[in-house]
């Protein structure tokens, strides 16, 4: 029983991006409005004063369920860049820890007026859990749930394609690695079809490519990396986690390298002035080798920087939101 | 509680073991059904129901219904899943053996029976464990279990990982003549999936069980059946090859059967889109053509038997992500409803499902139950094939409410349940 006009779980009424949870069903009008909106915010990182005060007074909470360092500092310095008060909660060592429910985690925030919960879980699906049973005062915005969705990275590549590649439009971009379990290839992949890239490859050896990847996303899939990024524009390297190694998955980090790392010769079949990314941390020696890591085409710690800028214009249209709503209901807001 | 004389008067009348379908007085006396049409010379009947524009029918047989009794009681009881029985038309059901303490001795099956036959609402009838905790490493007492009123043994949804203890539990069970109740899923396989793999699980990220865990375990245990001689059923297929393997199996002679849950005949994988935590199965949902394929096997004859596969939950037990959620969907009062679905849209005709819910299982567990005949237990359902109704937290009747079918219009209600010749459930 299929259903056909459900409603979205992350736009109000009007379209308008009240939490984040997933590229899937936003519109190229509205990842372009993302775009837009973090180009505005690249030049304050250069001020001397490094804030905008578009979310005073709110308190935003960063509850990483999952280990993270470089997604959490740049989600509290994009945060603390619009003024936000930063909550960041370890939540390995407390709540859950003690047997508190996700819901009871949420519900206890939201009685103290968070605003905003910025949200990393290894299952799939939390973030569209917690938006469901959010207040209607609170956004969520997703920063990895399980192998489903990471849309702030999606974007801030797409941030950094754009800014490198202008016309998505005549792109072909290779993304080569663990398919399989990354919620970062699957938003990039409908991030790079949204916004109309007519040729997206994946690379990887088949116990790393999900079944139906190709009729699931609209992509082709390949095996072999010399030829998967023949003349292409970009090519997005994977991390490999350490548990995928020695197992049924993968048999060895030497024959991982041997067929699927990138190195500056096998580099030579993408288009010459292609541009590598990876959404770090990378292990050299596995996914690429340090000569293309800091080459001169790698735009990897660039990425870092466009991450901040992406994330806040993904938290201020949601604050932006909730404001809008709250003056509609006649609520008053700071 | 002494059984009254009873008439009900001018149904119609189907009973699938006799291919009768037209409209009949039936007379009830004792416990039985004692005459269809005109009463015995000086019957006089205590009660009698009209049931003009109604149809009668043996009381429906449920190979899987969990009352979580005993050990998780805060998701339902026999009490609270027997009520939800009689009043959706189910008057025996079978209990799965994973409860707390497992359905693994004589006690327990006993308790199990015992406390259904105190509330008096269906038949109760415990499926014993095949192996000691439902564990896969050690076999039960079967002729204990059995004695203790099993009528089949299983292993409820926790498939034995040891192929050698696999076909030593199907030999033992083999013994004592009883029919295994076996799940259609490699464990290695399904390990840790939620979804089907497929296009949906990929795109959501969900953590797949492909196809081949089914297949794989119905191609394993049809082998063993067919070296042990054992009556093998497969509790809730899901795929269109495992179907195919299973009828293939059965036109060579092996002793299978199989069954499929009722949800599968109507959701699909694309349910799962939104990661509404009701459509949290094992056996996943599957593709729109493994649902047509198991429509085709149910309208064939290939499954003879449609289960609710009800299993009500806490509602905390569905308040997390979806992966980490408890599956399964609290269905024995959509089970009737949804069968007249089918009707309406043409997968088989009323006779036929109502076959499928009453013959079909009770051939099973070789009972004398599912029939209408004279001198057979009087488990009678009486219902409204065009009564409209909405399901909500109102009318539901389970202590479990998990079901993606809350707020749906349903169509067909039982308007009485006869148990033993008493009626134990009526609407007014």
């Amino acid at each position: 029983m299929i259903q056909e006009s459900q409603e979205s779980p992350q736009l109000d009424a009007h379209g308008n991006l009240k939490h984040f949870l997933t590229i899937e069903g936003l519109s190229r009008e509205l990842l372009i409005e993302i775009l837009e909106k973090a180009e505005g915010f690249v030049s304050v990182a250069q001020q001397a004063v490094k804030k905008v005060p578009l979310c005073r007074g709110k308190v935003i909470a960063n509850l990483f369920f999952e280990n993270s360092t470089r997604t959490r500092t740049t989600f509290e310095l994009a945060a603390k860049r619009l003024s936000a008060d930063v909550l960041n909660l370890n939540i390995s060592t407390s709540a859950t820890a003690k047997g508190e429910t996700l819901l009871d985690t949420l519900r206890n925030l939201e009685a103290m007026h968070v605003d905003m919960f910025v949200v990393r879980h290894a299952s799939s699906g939390t973030t569209h859990f917690m938006a469901r049973h959010a207040h209607p005062h609170s956004s969520i915005v997703n920063a990895g749930d399980g192998g489903h969705s990471h849309p702030t990275q999606a974007m801030l590549d797409m941030f950094t394609i754009r800014r490198h590649k202008g016309d998505f439009s005549r792109l072909s971009v290779a993304i080569v690695g663990d398919i399989m379990h990354s919620r970062v290839a699957r938003s990039q992949m409908l991030a790079l079809k949204t916004l109309g890239v007519p040729d997206v490859r994946v690379i990887a050896p088949r116990t790393l490519l999900p079944t139906h990847v190709e009729e699931a996303f609209g992509v082709s899939a390949h095996h072999d990396l010399r030829e998967g990024i023949r003349d292409a524009d970009v090519v997005i390297m994977l991390r490999i986690q350490r548990e995928r190694m020695n197992s049924a998955l993968l048999p060895s980090e030497h024959e991982y390298f041997h067929l699927f790392g990138l190195t500056e010769k096998r580099l030579a079949t993408a288009k010459p002035d292609v541009t590598v990314m990876h959404p770090g941390p990378i292990n050299r020696g596995v996914e690429m080798d340090s000569q293309v890591a800091d080459g001169e085409r790698s735009v990897i710690l660039e990425q870092v920087s466009n991450g901040i800028a992406v994330r806040m214009a993904v938290m201020s249209m949601c604050i932006g939101t909730q404001n809008s709503r709250a003056q509609a209901a006649g609520e008053d807001h700071v | 509680m002494t059984a009254p004389q009873i008439s009900i008067l001018n149904g119609r009348l189907i009973d699938p073991a006799t291919g009768h379908d037209g409209v009949a007085d039936l007379h009830v006396a004792e416990g039985k059904v004692i005459a269809m049409g005109p009463p015995p010379a000086g019957f006089e009947p205590e009660l009698t129901l009209d049931a003009t524009d109604l149809v009668v029918c043996p009381g429906l047989v449920d190979l899987s219904v969990r009352c979580r009794e005993p050990g998780e009681e805060q998701k339902a009881t026999i009490a609270s899943e027997t009520r939800a029985a009689a009043a959706s038309g189910v008057t025996t059901l079978c209990c799965p053996p994973d409860t707390q303490p497992v359905i693994d001795t004589p006690a327990v099956a006993q308790l199990v029976r015992q406390i259904g036959e105190r509330h008096g609402l269906a038949h109760t009838l415990p499926i014993g464990a095949i192996t000691q905790g439902l564990k896969g490493l050690t076999i039960t007492e079967m002729a204990a279990l059995k004695e203790a009123g099993c009528p089949a043994l299983g292993q409820a949804d926790r498939p034995i990982r040891d192929t050698q203890v696999n076909r030593r539990a199907l030999e033992y069970a083999a013994t004592f003549g009883l029919p295994v109740f076996l799940p259609a899923l490699d464990p290695e396989l399904s390990e840790g999936g939620c979804a089907h793999e497929g296009v949906i699980s990929t795109r959501l990220g969900l953590p797949g069980i492909p196809e081949a865990a089914e297949t794989v375990a119905v191609a394993r245990n049809l082998a063993l059946a067919e070296q042990t001689g054992a009556h093998i059923h497969f509790r809730g297929l899901s795929t269109a090859r495992g179907v195919a393997m299973l009828a293939e199996a059965r036109r060579r002679g092996v002793r299978a059967s199989g069954d499929v849950s009722m949800h599968q005949l109507f959701f699909t994988e694309e349910d799962l889109k939104g990661f509404d935590a009701n459509y949290h199965l094992i056996p996943p949902l599957r593709t729109q053509a493994d649902r047509e394929a198991l429509r085709a096997a149910v309208a064939a004859g290939d499954l003879d038997v449609i289960c609710s596969d009800h299993q009500p939950h806490d509602p905390d037990a569905k308040l997390a992500p979806f992966p980490e959620t408890a599956p399964g969907i609290s269905a024995l009062e959509t089970l009737l409803p949804l069968a007249l679905r089918l009707v309406a849209e043409g997968v088989l005709d009323l006779s036929g499902v109502v076959a499928r819910l009453t013959l079909g299982p009770a051939r099973i567990l070789n009972l004398d139950v599912g029939r209408l005949s004279a001198n057979h237990p009087a488990d009678i359902c009486v219902f409204d094939p065009a009564a409209e109704w909405t399901l909500d937290e109102h009318s539901l009747i389970s202590q479990g409410h998990n079901t993606p079918l809350l707020g749906s219009r349903l169509k067909g209600r039982v308007r009485w349940t006869l148990l033993g010749g008493a009626v134990v459930f009526a609407r007014q």
